[in-house]
């Protein structure tokens, strides 16, 4: 497959989020956020329902409007990078209407708009990169299907690879695995870990804690703010999930991970 | 009404009209407004903006009766207006607790008073009737020109934006997400909605302007699945509907935009009935095989 568009940056990291504070209409949903994710890195976000996962997301893509903190993706301004192609999100519900006119491969082409021309003509190569996105999330046959018709986890997989044919090399992920079959998320982890050789980086947040074990790099823990982070092995521990999912028995956490040994 | 055609030798009865200036006249201005209500009706329907365009063809009124008495043309103070009530219903929206339908219900029944007070104190040979339900069969050749060139203006802006406009009613977080001003796309909407409002009016009048800004999307969204077919259905249907009604009101003497949104409104009746996967006939015959 092509590379994806490989900006140069200034700083060392993909991600740099300093400090960030985010309240809806005075309750604070998340205060000092920090978060520094180098080139080539998968990193798992990790809280409990409301523990303010998304809003962190969002506020990476400058969706809600931080009361404190900035962010710079590849070291540029976040419109910037955004002009540029250099970040894709995919929300966790995408509060589309699923009755709109418009196939499978018109979705997807969607992710090439921002590097077309102003009329949005497509050429050659964002044929070949929708081509290739739907390949990968194995929906080519579908691909003239209205996207009314998928089901929840086929449109699922229709957002992905339109965040799959921008080609960013920052990757921000909702949780993208709920409600796929296991095939797709089989199918999904190995995307992923391609994209991390070829020096994107992808914050994925997630409630199934297997994934963070089996392939995440490094791991946030927050509830409100970042109450850990780091290696994957140093922070993912039985004491911070505890302490993350506010005082629940560490056996009943690692049954939910289905792991003989968080710690391994 | 393709029997009422044929009983009545077809050739005659379409061409005799063809004669008179005013009908040709008339049959471009309506066929030019319907490709552009039509066309913009795709982006209405589907961003869900039927009381938006309500709102905006009405509260162009004060603006269309100040520009005749200022000798301006008509197509500026409409836009100002059309332009100026949107702004002010997201500025009462943002800075009160009142839910949008009711600013917009509201800020549109104002701007139309307005209108109606301005009509009758304002000095001038506006003719109220013309303005709340057009006369295509009436129109004077500098509103035909002026009607011309902003529907010319209306279809460039649509066909240059037409897919990132697409893209902005299904998706703005996307648009957002790609580097697309989605706030530019939202007043260019709006600016083109006034636009199309306008020429509307010479043709059905402000009253049943937003028939022409919904229908002929509805109808042509019952009919298909891909968004390019629709805007061609909805803009075929439209012209449609613009010149049968026209010529309806000639042979009939029916009041012209009156007899153009009741052709459009039967359009959608045959699409809601008979459309082949949409239809709510077609839709039992399939439940029950
Ligand atoms: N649009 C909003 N307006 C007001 N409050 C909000 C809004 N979105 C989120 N919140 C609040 O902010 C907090 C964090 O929400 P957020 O959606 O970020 O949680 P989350 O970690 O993604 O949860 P989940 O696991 O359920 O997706 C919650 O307390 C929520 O009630
Ligand atoms: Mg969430």
């Amino acid at each position: 497959m092509e590379g994806f568009s490989n900006h140069p940056f200034t700083g060392d990291f993909r991600i740099e989020a300093d400090q960030i504070c985010v309240d809806y209409n005075g309750r604070v949903a998340l205060y000092d956020a920090s978060l520094r994710l180098r080139a080539g890195c998968i990193c798992g976000l990790v809280g409990m329902n409301g523990a303010g996962k998304s809003t962190f997301i969002r506020a990476l893509m400058g969706f809600v409007r931080p009361s404190r903190g900035i962010v710079r993706i590849n070291g540029m301004p976040l419109r910037q990078a955004q002009r540029e192609q250099a970040v894709a999100y995919v929300p966790q519900n995408e509060g589309i209407d699923c009755s709109f006119p418009v196939s499978v491969w018109d979705v997807v082409m969607m992710g090439r708009y921002g590097s077309m021309n102003l009329m949005r003509v497509p050429r050659e190569s964002d044929r070949r990169a929708v081509l290739d996105a739907l390949e990968r999330v194995e929906l080519l046959e579908f691909r003239n299907n209205p996207i009314g018709s998928l089901s929840g986890g086929q449109r699922k997989r229709t957002f992905l690879a339109r965040a799959i044919a921008q080609r960013a090399s920052v990757l921000l992920l909702d949780e993208p695995f709920t409600g796929v079959d296991v095939r797709t998320e089989k199918l999904m982890a190995d995307l992923f870990l391609q994209f991390r050789q070829q020096g994107r980086s992808i914050l994925i947040s997630t409630h199934d804690l297997t994934h963070v074990r089996d392939f995440c790099d490094f791991v946030v823990l927050i509830n409100k703010t970042v109450l850990a982070y780091g290696e994957t092995s140093k922070v993912f521990t039985k004491e911070n999930l505890t302490m993350t999912f506010g005082g629940m028995p560490p056996d009943l956490l690692s049954g939910v991970s289905h792991s003989e040994d968080l710690e391994a | 009404m393709t029997e009422f055609l044929v009983v009545v030798r077809p050739g005659e009865l379409l061409l005799d009209p063809l004669s008179h200036e005013f009908m040709r006249r008339a049959l471009l201005v309506s066929s030019m407004v319907g490709a552009v209500c039509g066309l913009l009706s795709c982006y209405m329907t589907l961003k869900g903006w039927a009381l938006m365009g309500d709102a905006v063809s009405h509260a162009v009124m004060p603006g269309v009766v100040v520009a005749y008495a200022l000798g301006i043309p008509f197509a500026v103070g409409a836009f100002v207006f059309g332009v100026g009530s949107v702004a002010l219903i997201g500025f009462v929206k943002q800075k009160s607790r009142v839910k949008e339908d009711t600013v917009i219900g509201l800020v549109f029944t104002g701007f139309f008073a307005l209108g109606l007070v301005l009509v009758s104190k304002i000095k001038s040979n506006i003719d109220l009737m013309h303005i709340l339900f057009g006369s295509p069969l009436g129109i004077s050749i500098s509103d035909l020109q002026q009607t011309l060139l902003i529907s010319l203006i209306v279809v460039f802006i649509l066909l240059v934006f037409r897919r990132d406009l697409l893209l902005y009613c299904f998706d703005a977080t996307h648009a957002r997400s790609i580097g697309i001003n989605t706030g530019f796309l939202h007043y260019l909407l709006l600016s083109v909605l006034s636009l199309a409002a306008v020429a509307g009016l010479q043709t059905v009048g402000i009253i049943l302007v937003v028939a022409m800004l919904i229908t002929p999307g509805a109808t042509a969204y019952l009919l298909t699945d891909r968004f390019d077919r629709m805007t061609f259905l909805a803009v075929s249907s439209s012209i449609f509907s613009s010149i049968l009604g026209v010529y309806i009101s000639y042979w009939t003497d029916i009041e012209t935009g009156g007899s153009i949104v009741l052709v459009q409104t039967i359009v959608f009746l045959i699409a809601f009935l008979f459309a082949p996967r949409y239809g709510i006939l077609n839709s039992r015959h399939s439940l029950t095989s």
